[in-house]
């Protein structure tokens, strides 16, 4: 079956409220509006206003709300528009969402999902362009993910409602309108395994969201040089699937992490961390790291594209990290 | 302590009249050229018009003195405009260009301008309401050594009815009356935030009653008269400029566009934003001095001629626009020391 992303996002959400009473939708313009990105078009018609929820501009207010919604027995899916608004709600998702169980010894956990746009790449500057998924993923307490295919964009909610703690789903905006073929039977998949979307055995790029789509590219162009690029799909940023990153990186000595997010103290840092703490002796380079650079993203399209990750950044990255010879055709 | 304003004040002389009239014709047309170069990809990213809502920045901007601040929306060029940022950086902004206002880094949502203290364009809805009561604080604070030419300055900070439920909202507005700060805050009421009608945004939905509650002097006004949006910012400037604490102007207005360029518009009726347009405040005021005999084809004509002019003027500015090198792209990351260049380490 041809579709989008976006519609995939949307079937899961129409899914999940016809399978199960408790579940809702709420955030701004999800209802009348149709949803920022269109993913909710149809749904307030299709299921009224108790199920899709038009929330004031509050985001802290109706996440707080969507956290004790969750207490009280229900699945919310609270959808803020993008991360950049999220901030505004920080201090329900960090302060109560991730510590509640904890903090009430095991008394109270809460199953909310918070979906979220997070990225750039539109030209909308700073303050609507931000990545911090990976942010996010210090919090203990939080699941943090990022579906970049059609069956994860389809797939993570559900699994994502039956987790009893929450979740934020982080959807990169450039993906909505992205094509492809989904089964028609496509359904839940799990969601603390990362995914190997493409296999090879000189180098391992390992990136999640937005950038596998560059880093399959990077790895399309490595093979016209003779170098197999492998491409971990990380799907889920907490908890990290520690073992993949170690397996890949075992196979190849090689890693190239790809992330939008900021260098500096950055869920790359931490992966970077964790190769060196569990594979350091099967490496047979540094590990090489391309990331946003670290400034707010600006608005013209030369200076945002310098600012954001590209396919050849990858490739030269993938590069320095073979031994010399690799990349001459033999 | 809230008051609905009333009808309208008489006409001012034709000078003033012409300069309210001219102001609203730059921003629509201005607006218009931006919408036509949006579809020829020559501005991207998100373009908020303002087109439907002249009178607000019209009327009230320039009641200001230059010692003033203005804290803008996303929806901004129309304050920015008439506070007088040029429309030549204001549009090589749009474009992206090193010669805009903020070194085209922002583009729409984001003018800056020093000279004319214009404290930016903000795209976090009620982002700036807390940097407006900061503002006051900070002006209130240096005293009466800094004080405007004539008495306490002010800062004017714009926000939308959707920002007026962010909890950032209730915290400005408490901050500002407790401490008593000249925050002059005007709401422009447009009766949506994207799609989402006031009616599901508000529970108290007459939002001058609600900043009255916080003990500050609170007017609805028509904000399709520029004429009373004036009249309305005269009174409350002046009784701040005396020391009068914060107070609220809520302008009844209307888009007549869709929110951003990306809107299809499902959620209101074409005979709704019909209706409104009959209200257009360009219209309204022409007509006005037409009756009053200071207004003629002729006049309308030259008012046009001299926006089309600084309009194109704009554009021509904006095309022979650079831009910023790709070595600059950390600049002003951090401030530039002497003899540094202020990059990320
Ligand atoms: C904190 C935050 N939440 C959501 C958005 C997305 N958004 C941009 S404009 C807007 C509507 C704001 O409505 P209003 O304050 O009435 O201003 P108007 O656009 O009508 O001028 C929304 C929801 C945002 N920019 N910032
Ligand atoms: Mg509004």
């Amino acid at each position: 079956m041809k579709t989008t992303y976006r519609a995939a996002v949307r079937e899961a959400i129409r899914e999940a409220i016809s399978q199960d009473e408790r579940v809702f939708l709420m955030g701004e313009d999800v209802g009348r509006y149709g949803g920022c990105y269109a993913v909710s078009k149809g749904l307030l018609e299709e299921f009224g206003e108790d199920r899709i929820r038009d929330t004031p501009l509050s985001e802290s207010g109706f996440v707080g709300a969507g956290i004790g919604a969750a207490l009280g027995g229900m699945r919310p899916i609270v959808e803020v528009m993008t991360v950049n608004f999220s901030l505004l709600a920080l201090d329900q998702i960090v302060n109560n969402a991730a510590t509640l169980l904890h903090m009430s010894g095991g008394a109270f956990n809460v199953p909310i999902v918070i979906r979220m746009a997070t990225g750039g790449g539109r030209q909308v500057a700073a303050q609507h362009s931000r990545s911090l998924e990976g942010w996010y993923a210090h919090i203990p307490g939080l699941k943090i993910l990022a579906p970049a295919t059609l069956e994860d964009a389809r797939g993570m909610l559900w699994t994502a409602l039956e987790d009893p703690d929450p979740v934020l789903i982080f959807e990169h905006v450039l993906l909505y309108t992205m094509e492809g073929e989904l089964a028609e039977g496509a359904g839940p998949v799990p969601i603390d395994r990362a995914a190997t979307r493409r296999r090879g055995s000189d180098v391992s790029i390992i990136t999640y969201g937005g950038s596998l789509h560059k880093s399959l590219e990077a790895a399309e162009r490595l093979a016209g040089e003779d170098v197999s690029a492998e491409v971990l799909d990380l799907r889920t940023l907490r908890p990290l699937d520690t073992e993949a990153i170690l397996e890949t990186v075992t196979r190849t000595n090689r890693a190239v992490i790809v992330d939008e997010g900021w260098r500096s103290g950055s869920i790359s840092a931490e992966i970077s961390a964790r190769i060196t703490e569990g594979a350091f002796y099967e490496l047979d380079a540094p590990v090489a790291r391309v990331c946003g650079e670290e400034v707010p993203t600006p608005y013209p399209k030369h200076l945002e594209d310098a600012a954001l990750p590209q396919v050849e950044e990858i490739v030269e990255a993938a590069r320095s990290v073979l031994p010399r010879t690799a990349g001459v055709r033999r | 302590m809230t008051h609905l304003y009333p009808p309208s004040p008489p006409l001012p002389d034709r000078a003033h009249a012409r300069t309210l009239l001219r102001h609203m014709v730059l921003v629509r047309r201005f607006e218009e050229k931006c919408a036509e170069l949006y579809t020829r990809e020559k501005i991207r990213g998100f373009l908020h018009l303002y087109i439907g809502e002249e009178a607000v920045a019209a009327g009230s901007v320039p009641v200001l003195g230059p010692d003033d601040s203005v804290v803008g929306t996303y929806r901004e060029h129309g304050q920015a405009l008439v506070r007088g940022v040029p429309a030549t950086t204001v549009m090589a902004e749009m474009f992206g260009k090193v010669e805009g206002c903020a070194r085209g880094r922002g583009g729409s949502m984001h003018i800056f301008d020093a000279g004319t203290r214009f404290f930016g364009g903000n795209a976090i809805v009620g982002g700036g309401l807390p940097i407006a009561v900061g503002l006051a604080l900070a002006a209130r604070r240096e005293g009466s050594a800094h004080r405007g030419s004539d008495g306490t300055r002010v800062t004017a900070c714009y926000f939308g009815d959707g920002a007026a439920a962010e909890g950032e909202f209730h915290e400005s507005m408490n901050l500002a009356a407790l401490w008593d700060l000249p925050v002059l805050f005007c709401c422009e009421n447009n009766f949506y935030a994207m799609g989402t009608p006031i009616e599901i945004s508000h529970s108290e939905t007459d939002l001058a009653l609600r900043a009255a509650s916080y003990g500050m002097p609170a007017w609805t006004v028509d904000g399709m008269d520029v004429l009373a949006v004036e009249d309305a910012t005269r009174r409350a400037v002046e009784a701040m400029r005396g020391g009068g604490g914060p107070h609220f102007l809520e302008f009844r207005t209307y888009r007549f566009r869709a929110h951003s360029m990306f809107d299809p518009e499902l959620y209101r009726a074409k005979e709704e934003v019909e209706k409104w347009k009959k209200r257009d405040p360009i219209t309204l005021l022409a007509d006005r001095m037409r009756e009053g005999g200071m207004l003629d084809d002729d006049g309308m004509e030259e008012v046009e001629a001299e926006v089309r002019a600084e309009v194109e003027e704009a554009v021509r500015f904006a095309e022979a626009g650079t831009w910023e090198p790709v070595e600059d792209l950390t600049r002003f990351v951090y401030s530039e020391q002497d003899g540094d260049d202020g990059e990320a380490a």
